[in-house]
């Protein structure tokens, strides 16, 4: 009934409308499609003798995908992010540290003993878990509140689909999958992301190549670590005024050094124990879209950022509380940190490094962003560099980068001490979680322990070769 | 389980094991079922104007031997038969060739009636790489129609030949919908096509059409009124811009639509079961 009087009123109404539109409304359609068709096919059909159409594009795309400036404006592309993050957050840093590790520590201090926390309390919550905490937060926020923006901005670009078209190639001669350049790109953020994200690769032997090669892919963890070293060594090798840029372009260098360790050990794997065909597959290259910058960078600091920093935070805690208890409990008044650093020193000094710094990334297996503080604190406690820190087991922060070196030299660091670590924060075993997520994926510990114990092995391996050389090459030279 | 799939890498797949098993090479999965359909998932119209090869692409998904020639208006007999790929049936609907749905020639109103009434799920629009404007101005038309649609680029040898040059990816993009380059003659792209039509048919891909920007603001007005009318008493309607188009321009057919409230009945339930009485009263009007 009402059906009937509605479709009547719809019948009346276009009635009346018609008149308004006009008695030529027929030929006003007709010419207006094919306006849109004219339009359409103008902008798609190139005729003989006509030079193609100016597409931006397919200009774009003919650039960044091409054989020769593919590589090198993707490489120039990262270096310009990093340098902007490292120049960028210096300031925000040390803004940071002095509000969270000097201000709001003391504050921190002066409640505790007005409570009157016992000294062990005081020690286990304030000097061992909030100042790691703070530390991290003052360290990682800034260089991840600018990169991940950047980053996310260059994904809605619709960028990252063309570097996984450049990589493709590379890929499929390690006999790996190239969805796996995609893997690594969500590696680049964090590695257990990455390894869910192989989800998207069908075939299972690729699949697993992709988890096991992932931790090849530098995670959000270990770019501080990375930033920090090459500033302070690799930086302070060259004049001040492009000491920003060589950092940038030392970053990218370890990041390319990881992608072409991906590319080598996706071929060993391939070629070894994950023997098989390379399966193909279409990708498509989206439409470049200009970003939402606002919305991109907001999105980007709630979902990524303050994720990241979040789980970051709740490693540190329990971490922090472990380094105090550890430099703080003693046996026949050497601590047991000591006694521990005492003991991995040889190794350590073989691979270019020392028992500090190995005992860190033991400690910082939950979490890569501690193996730096919890280097500084180790330094601390046993070079017993005066007036920095507020003593032992108290997880502190280098004031500016010119303070955290002097912390580093005073415990014997040279630059192959920095580009040591620097390389076996590249090559070492992924973190905890990152561990539990290819357990999850994989289902399997024989894998699983492949993907944590390779990583290592191989580190341990460079690391050694490389300081040999080093030091043959230096005492011929000296 | 995920265990067992894992450790246990294809290690020795052999290369045709691999061609069947990619997502590249799905055309080995094709069925040409002819007419021997009893039933099927999906219905696929063909449109498109005369002489672009219509029948061409029929014949070869459905390995029927429908007459084909280089002449417009040759489909005149049945135009109905299956294909099965990736483990669905389609029912095809060969169309017969028209340059438009505006007028109310017979072939015009049987093509739009079977996209409008019978809603495929799928409309496949095919059209001649080397005529591509005049072919768009039915391409565009059926986009106003349906929006899930896939348009067949054919004739791309013929058009390489004459160093026409089209950009299809600019094309789907502009268009809203996959463009798929085939060359029919030669069977060549439609493993790509039938690929593209499961896509959209399973909702895998999702079109976002191109409609008709109609230059006038008092039209425009127009339309959005009269839409608004027809949406609010027809909620299912996928269409009512296109309808409210066509009852401005004083379409008969669709003001008897209304007014029988026939365009109530285009809900998804009722798509297949009245897309095989259209096609028996496209049959019958032959």
């Amino acid at each position: 009934m009402s059906e009937a009087n509605t479709a009547a009123a719809i019948i009346k109404t276009a009635e009346t409308l018609r008149w308004q539109v006009g008695q030529t409304f027929h030929e006003e359609l007709v010419e207006d499609i094919y306006a849109d068709a004219a339009r359409i096919a103008g902008r798609a059909v190139t005729h003989p003798g006509e030079e193609p159409r100016f597409d931006l594009d397919r200009t774009i795309d003919g650039l960044v995908t091409s054989r020769i400036w593919g590589f090198p404006l993707m490489i120039l592309l990262f270096a310009v992010i990093f340098w902007i993050t490292i120049t960028g957050a210096n300031i925000p840093s040390q803004f940071l540290s002095v509000l969270l590790l000097d201000k709001v520590y003391s504050v921190l201090i002066i409640l505790s003993e007005a409570i009157g926390f016992p000294w062990w309390l005081q020690g286990l919550v304030i000097d061992g878990m909030y100042l790691t905490t703070a530390w991290v937060v003052s360290v990682m926020l800034p260089p991840m509140a600018i990169f991940f923006p950047l980053f996310t901005l260059l994904e809605d670009f619709g960028y990252l689909p063309r570097v996984a078209f450049n990589l493709d190639n590379a890929f499929k001669k390690s006999g790996a999958h190239g969805k796996q350049a995609l893997s690594m790109m969500m590696g680049f953020g964090c590695n257990a992301a990455g390894i869910i994200s192989t989800r998207v690769i069908d075939s299972p032997r690729e699949r697993l190549i992709a988890i096991l090669t992932n931790n090849f892919a530098l995670c959000n963890g270990r770019w501080p670590t990375q930033i920090l070293l090459a500033t302070i060594f690799i930086g302070a090798l060259v004049p001040a005024y492009v000491a920003g840029i060589v950092s940038a372009i030392a970053v990218v260098g370890v990041a390319t050094l990881g992608v072409l360790l991906t590319f080598i050990t996706s071929s060993v794997l391939s070629r070894t124990v994950l023997r098989g065909e390379v399966s193909t597959f279409s990708l498509e290259l989206p439409p470049y879209r200009p970003p939402r910058v606002w919305q991109t960078i907001y999105t980007s600091l709630i979902d990524r950022t303050i994720y990241v920093l979040w789980r970051a935070i709740l490693f540190a805690m329990p971490a922090g509380a472990v380094i105090w208890l550890v430099a703080n409990i003693t046996i026949g008044g050497t601590s047991l940190a000591e006694y521990m650093i005492d003991a991995l020193n040889p190794i350590g000094i073989l691979l270019g490094m020392n028992g500090i710094i190995l005992l860190a990334y033991i400690v910082a297996i939950p979490a890569n962003e501690i193996v730096i503080p919890s280097i500084l604190m180790f330094t601390v406690l046993v070079a017993g560099v005066s007036g920095a820190g507020s003593g032992a087991g108290v997880l502190f922060e280098g004031d500016s980068a010119a303070a955290t070196e002097t912390i580093l030299r005073a415990g014997g660091w040279t630059l192959l001490t920095a580009v040591c670590v620097m390389l076996f924060s590249l090559i070492h075993n992924p973190c905890s979680t990152t561990i539990y997520t290819m357990y999850k994926e994989t289902g399997s510990k024989r894998w699983t322990a492949l993907g944590a114990l390779f990583p290592v092995g191989l580190g341990l391996l460079a690391t050694f070769v490389l300081a040999q050389i080093w030091r043959i090459v230096g005492n011929l030279s000296a | 389980m995920a265990d067992d799939k894992l450790s246990k890498p294809v290690a020795i797949t052999p290369s045709s094991d691999a061609c069947a098993t990619c997502p590249a090479h799905h055309a080995g999965n094709l069925l040409k079922l002819g007419i021997d359909m009893d039933n099927w998932d999906y219905v696929v119209a063909l449109a498109g104007n005369p002489n672009v090869g219509k029948s061409t692409v029929f014949n070869s998904l459905t390995g029927l031997h429908q007459h084909t020639g280089n002449w417009p208006g040759k489909t005149v007999s049945r135009a109905e038969g299956g294909y099965s790929y990736d483990s669905h049936q389609y029912k095809l609907v060969d169309l017969p060739g028209t340059y438009s749905l505006l007028s109310t020639s017979f072939d015009e109103e049987i093509a739009r009636d079977f996209i409008l009434f019978g809603q495929p799920d799928v409309t496949i629009v095919v059209v001649d790489a080397t005529r591509l404007e005049r072919n768009l101005n039915l391409a565009l038309q059926v986009l106003e129609i349906t929006d899930r649609a896939v348009i067949c680029l054919n004739l791309i040898d013929e058009a390489e030949r004459r160093n026409i040059l089209v950009d299809e990816r600019r094309l789907a993009r502009d268009l809203g919908v996959p463009v798929v380059p085939t060359t029919a003659r030669r069977g060549e792209g439609l493993d790509g096509l039938i690929r593209a039509v499961s896509e959209v048919a399973t909702g895998k891909t999702v079109c976002r059409p191109h409609r008709i920007k109609v230059d006038s603001p008092a039209v425009e007005q127009a339309i959005g009124q009269l839409s608004g009318m027809i949406q609010d008493t027809f909620p299912s309607l996928p269409n009512a811009r296109w309808v409210a188009l066509r009852l401005l321009d004083g379409d008969q057919r669709m003001i008897e639509a209304v007014k029988s409230g026939e365009l109530g009945y285009l809900n998804p339930g009722e798509m297949i079961d009245r897309g095989q009485d259209l096609t028996l009263g496209l049959e019958a009007a032959r």
